[in-house]
């Protein structure tokens, strides 16, 4: 269809149409996923399906004890349980349903790092972008607060800002937010940058147009693809580095059931091996593992239709 | 005499994601005698450079080969095993590329990269190919040909380098040379010593060639025998003479159409100027200006020095020099883009605030600038209804069906359908989204419209389109033209007056048929002498008539003191040239040279 | 050249001490008075103002500044609130212990990860890329944990090959102490290497994609050569700047690690002292973990401006 529009457009002004100036690049393509990708966006909806409804569906509560059978028994030592069909994941170290604490965790684990990368990218994306436009000292100033960011590892920065303050989830939510805003900056600022020199953004200025229509209509509309890829993997760092904070018991703070904290709550029933108690701790972990994969081979599919430089800034 | 190498309906296909193949070049076969130099023509799209490297059984990442032979001493070479393909690349067929720049590699010295395939295949020691290249070097008149070999590729120039490549490629002196568009990149000047160093090289080796280029000019000065390919497949071909001065096939015939006769002066234009009494409608009254450095807010250089010019209402000022030389940002400098250091703009006689912050709406909406790359020009998220009807509505106030109609209305000013509102800028060809590029800065009505190389990223054909639209809007419109060009016959064919700049100074400027007659400014002189004529044996009597050949290939050296242009001049007077800025002269009124030398001298 | 590099230099010792006031004003003067902290609720005025006289509190912030700043260069760190022992003594025995961890794993994982990445480029589509690709892109996105997790259970439940806890007492062999370290590296190494590979390979294929690769093909250069010759030369700043980068997963990796496997290594003296709240242990080994990371950055960048002809060779 287009196509044709394309011949009869070319004809119209030009006296000889056979040898016409030849057609540029075809029409955008639509995304195209690869399964893997597809899979991934199942298992990634699945767990956001999980994490709005898991405290409804859940055979228990997150801090509810498994103290009799289904026959109506009680167990001598419920904790470590094997899976059954009464608790299908098995119990965890204190005899609670592994499973539904993965359902309630889901809530905890998905919320947090959504919020702290909601809150990284607002603060990322407001700074860098003002860095870009304006230039000059605001942008010297804002840089140099950045370097310094960046040359604590996020995670030491965490441990010392935790040792300060101690754990919560607020608390939590604000530092993965500081802590990623500093690599948010950095990239906003560069992708302000290449978009300010191209010439639709000057010919924008040569008319005389303000800040916030070159910001809203020429810059945020080409810099969204590259950001939404962005957003995948800064989502995957941050379910990483709460969970990891978890893990290390300076995260979420029990009995809230969090993917982290369950892997090292059960951390001793690995000795067990899957007969008991083993998969109270592997089955979080696997959960983290399959989000985050996920996530990953779904940026990996957009990225890769973006074309490479794309990745290639993301580094 | 037998062919060297015959390609017989070659195909080569693109690989498309869904799997299936689009030919990119479709049948074509035409051959090569030994000692013989053919020319591939054609403009972008033509599949010209896949075919040329065929002869190296190569192909693009993407591309393969689907069809045909290629034979070279009669071994078919695309069916050969990897290995001899291997063997055959660097010493039976050598390689010559667009851009040397990026051809070199940055972490290796220039002499194992000269000689390292004529040592690799075994051709020459180590030794005889230093000793080789060395006579290469000075066979291509490279400076310092001892020592060029252990010097890194960034500390030699682009002109250089690009004839470092020819060494690269004769080092192991192969059967055939593949030449891609070795002296387009360059600038005009260069590009004639460029041409010359290799044509002469070539003919004193004795090996064959395939010299691919768009540029026909460039084809007549070293092309014995002319394949003409549009699209993929071969249109005519024929002895260089005959496809010269007598094409047959049409395409042929519009390609040689597009093509500018050499700037000369012509009859005089129509003398009737009523705007002589108006204050010129744009004009740049002692104009410095530079880059800054973003902290300290010294200048870190200047690029213009002391620039007047003035824009007389309806006129065409074409602005010409090599790159570098401050014309684009002479244009940056009128619109406001970057506020000049010294002097003043006026338009219209009313002086104008330097920076664009400070200009009022209306003055914005009579300056509109016209950029060079149409691709990066487009947003591309919004639709050409957009782009085009977003002036309209800022300084005009159009919305809703009247902003409407007027899109439909420039869009069919620059002859284009209305249906192309709802497009994209990548759903369009260049010269398409250079039209749109035009029919945006028409949409606020301006006075001046500021050309920076409107066309120079464009195919010759459409490139002579965009020119005869621009022509006809300024015949319908009466609006005035800063038209900037590295391409002198472009400038001549367009323009009113020409300003020439150089090294950010205007060395002449004038009405344009007393700056393309005598007396000339050294400079200008140069940049004629240096357009390739449409005519076989150009090359070989410009050298004899030209300038002295020493100090042309120079890189363009920016003194702050004395004439610019006096390192490469080769009329300096030395003591006075080098050190005191140049007298103004007035050969006659409206024309003018900044030259030490008397008017009957130069 | 010289210049730029002594500029590096000059920048990482700003960025030492600018590191420093952080971790000082996060840990000492943010969280509010030490002093009420240590005696709690029911601390009487006068007690507090001698404590505050103690720890130097009434002083400006400045001041106590500098004196934490003399008394950490000085190796004279208090004692730790926990064991009673002086920190100094608690760090000098365990520095060797990640020192040593951390080596190892560079040693093997380095090597590997270029060699691997390389291969890869290589033969960009070619099967050995592909199975990298898809391996690195599902590990890359994996927590350290679940890796730590399953080689436990496989390695040392399951096969009951190697210890599952890497305690050291300072006694053992040689050979025993490699085996009690055979998994914490192994998990290390893992994790650090599939980033490294990814990275590596992306940035050989950059350089392989350019045209003076494309040139030493025409010239008929043995792929050997291309790679070694050609394309190796400009990829080294890359990779060594990859390289580095890795070092931040290395620091979060080694927290993970020491802790999962209960090594006495520094990363664990911090995570416990976060969680006594041990301020001197935190901001000891927060400094040591921060100048170590920017120490080798700032390699990093020096190695990559030694490599670039254009810097060591000028016009």
């Amino acid at each position: 269809m287009t196509g044709d529009a394309t011949k009869t457009a070319v004809e119209q002004p030009l006296d000889d149409p056979a040898f016409e100036e030849l057609p540029d690049a075809p029409p955008r393509q639509r995304l195209k996923l690869s399964w893997a990708g597809k899979i991934s966006v199942c298992i990634v909806a699945l767990w956001v399906f999980i994490a709005l409804a898991g405290s409804f569906i859940a055979p228990y509560h997150e801090a509810e004890f498994i103290e009799e059978d289904e026959q109506g028994n009680y167990y001598v030592d419920p904790s470590f349980l094997p899976p059954s069909a009464q608790t299908w994941l098995g119990t965890d170290y204190l005899g609670r349903d592994v499973f539904s604490r993965i359902l309630w965790g889901a809530r905890t684990t998905l919320g947090i790092a959504f919020a702290a990368t909601m809150l990284a990218y607002m603060t990322g994306i407001t700074l860098g972008i003002t860095a870009a436009v304006a230039g000059g000292w605001t942008d010297m100033l804002l840089s140099r607060l950045d370097d310094a960011l960046l040359a604590i590892p996020t995670i030491m920065l965490a441990l010392i800002i935790i040792a300060a303050f101690g754990s919560s989830i607020p608390l939590l939510i604000a530092l993965a937010g500081l802590v990623y805003a500093a690599g948010i900056f950095r990239i906003a600022r560069a992708l302000g940058q290449d978009i300010m020199v191209q010439d639709f953004v000057e010919a924008a200025r040569a008319r005389g147009e303000g800040l916030w229509w070159i910001i809203t209509r020429e810059i945020l509309p080409n810099a969204a693809m590259p950001i939404a890829t962005d957003f995948g993997l800064r989502l995957i760092f941050i379910i990483l580095f709460i969970s990891t904070l978890s893990f290390l018991g300076l995260g979420v703070q029990p009995p809230v059931a969090d993917w982290g904290s369950m892997v090292r709550e059960n951390l001793q029933g690995l000795g067990n091996g899957f007969s008991g108690g083993a998969i109270a701790s592997l089955a979080p972990a696997a959960a983290i593992g399959s989000l985050t994969i996920a996530i990953n081979l779904i940026v990996d599919d957009v990225s890769a239709h973006a074309g490479g430089s794309l990745a290639k800034k993301m580094i | 005499m037998t062919a060297l190498l015959e390609v017989r309906d070659l195909w080569v296909s693109a690989r498309k994601d869904d799997g299936s193949d689009q030919p990119i070049v479709k049948g074509v076969s035409f051959e090569v005698k030994p000692s013989e130099v053919v020319a591939l023509i054609g403009e972008s799209g033509s599949g010209k450079t896949t075919i040329a490297l065929s002869a190296l059984a190569f192909t693009k990442p993407g591309l393969e080969f689907t069809g045909g032979e290629v034979t070279l001493q009669g071994t078919d070479v695309l069916t050969m095993p990897r290995q001899e393909q291997r063997k055959l690349r660097g010493r039976r067929v050598a390689y010559l590329a667009q851009s040397a720049a990026a051809t070199f590699n940055p972490a290796l010295k220039i002499g194992e990269q000269v000689t390292e395939s004529s040592v690799l295949h075994g051709i020459l020691s180590q030794e005889e190919a230093d000793r080789r290249a060395e006579s290469l070097y000075r066979a291509l008149e490279l400076p310092d040909p001892e020592r060029l070999g252990r010097r890194y590729p960034h500390q030699v120039s682009g002109g250089q380098l690009q004839r470092l490549m020819a060494a690269m490629a004769l080092c192991g002196k192969p059967n055939l040379l593949v030449l891609d568009e070795p002296t387009t990149a360059l600038d005009v000047t260069t590009q004639i010593e460029v041409l010359k160093a290799i044509k002469e090289v070539i003919r004193e080796e004795g090996s064959a060639a395939i010299y691919v280029t768009h540029d026909l000019a460039v084809v007549a000065q070293i092309a014995d025998h002319i394949v003409v390919l549009y699209n993929g497949a071969i249109q005519e071909q024929g002895p260089a003479d005959q496809i010269i001065n007598r094409p047959t096939h049409p395409y042929t015939r519009r390609l040689m159409a597009a093509v500018r006769p050499p700037p000369a002066a012509g009859e005089d234009a129509e003398t009737d100027e009523p705007g002589q009494q108006r204050p010129p409608a744009l004009e740049a009254k002692s104009i410095s200006a530079g880059y800054r450095i973003a902290s300290s807010g010294k200048p870190l250089a200047l690029v213009l020095r002391d620039v007047n010019v003035a824009v007389k209402r309806g006129q065409v000022v074409g602005m010409i020099g090599e790159s570098g030389c401050g014309k684009s940002t002479l244009a940056r400098v009128f619109a406001g883009l970057l506020p000049a250091m010294g002097g003043e703009i006026a338009l219209d006689g009313q002086a104008l605030a330097p920076s664009l912050k400070d200009r009022s709406r209306d003055e914005l909406r009579k300056v509109q600038i016209i950029f060079q790359m149409a691709d990066t020009a487009l947003n591309p998220r919004q639709r050409v209804g957009d782009i085009v009807g977003r002036p309209a509505q800022f300084y005009l106030g159009l919305k809703g069906e009247a902003k409407r109609k007027r899109v439909a209305e420039l869009l069919q000013m620059v002859e284009l359908p209305a249906a192309f509102a709802y497009r994209y800028p990548q759903e369009l060809s260049g010269g398409q989204k250079q039209r749109v590029n035009l029919a945006r800065a028409l949409a606020a009505d301006p006075d001046v419209l500021l050309c920076d190389e409107v066309t120079s990223a464009l195919d010759t054909i459409v490139g002579a389109n965009v020119i005869e639209l621009l022509k006809s809007l300024r015949r319908d419109l009466n609006v005035s033209f800063v038209f900037i060009s590295h391409d002198l016959s472009t400038v001549a064919s367009f323009a009113d007056e020409i300003v020439v700049l150089y090294a950010g100074r205007v060395v002449e400027q004038g009405p344009v048929n007393q700056v393309l007659s005598p007396p000339y400014h050294p400079y200008t002189r140069l940049l004629i002498t240096s357009v390739p004529e449409l005519r076989v044996g150009w090359l070989e009597d410009s050298m004899t008539t030209r300038e002295a050949a020493a100090g042309i290939a120079r890189a363009v050296e920016i003194s702050a003191i004395g004439c610019p242009f006096s390192r490469r001049c080769p009329l300096s007077i030395e003591g006075t040239c080098d050190s005191e800025l140049p007298p103004i002269r007035t050969p006659s009124p409206g024309h003018q040279i900044a030259c030490h030398r008397s008017l009957g001298e130069i | 050249m010289w210049q730029l590099a002594f500029r590096r230099i000059a920048i990482g010792f700003l960025l030492v001490w600018v590191v420093s006031v952080l971790i000082f004003a996060i840990t000492q003067i943010l969280p509010g008075d030490a002093a009420e902290i240590r005696l709690g609720q029911d601390a009487t005025p006068e007690s507090l103002a001698a404590l505050r006289r103690e720890m130097g509190l009434d002083r400006p912030a400045y001041v106590q500044y500098l004196v934490w700043l003399e008394r950490l260069l000085s190796g004279n760190l208090g004692v730790s609130v926990a064991g009673g022992a002086t920190i100094t003594s608690l760090i000098e025995h365990r520095i060797g212990n990640t020192l040593f961890m951390a080596g190892m794993v560079s040693a093997i994982a380095i090597p590997i990860s270029v060699t691997i990445g390389l291969l890869a480029a290589m033969f960009p589509g070619g099967l050995i890329d592909r199975i990298v690709t898809a391996a690195t892109l599902g590990l890359v996105a994996v927590p350290d944990f679940l890796v730590a997790i399953l080689l436990i259970l496989i390695l040392s439940v399951q096969l009951n090959w190697l210890p599952a806890v890497s305690y050291l007492s300072g006694t053992e062999s040689f050979w025993q102490t490699l085996r009690a370290m055979a998994l914490p590296i192994a998990t290390l190494v893992t994790v650090v290497a599939a980033q490294m590979i990814r990275m590596t390979r992306a940035g050989v294929l950059n350089v392989m994609n350019s045209p003076y690769i494309e040139m030493a093909i025409l010239k008929g250069v043995p792929r050997r050569r291309i790679i070694l010759r050609h394309a190796l030369p400009n990829a080294i700043g890359p990779i060594v700047n990859i390289i580095a980068l890795n070092l931040a997963y290395l620091v979060s990796g080694v927290v993970v690690v020491e802790t999962i496997f209960a090594y006495p290594g520094l990363a664990k003296l911090m995570v416990d002292g976060v969680q006594s709240r041990d301020m001197a242990v935190v901001q000891a080994c927060g400094m040591i973990f921060c100048t170590t990371y920017i120490v080798l950055i700032l390699v990093a960048d020096i190695a990559a401006i030694l490599s670039n002809p254009r810097l060591r060779h000028p016009k």
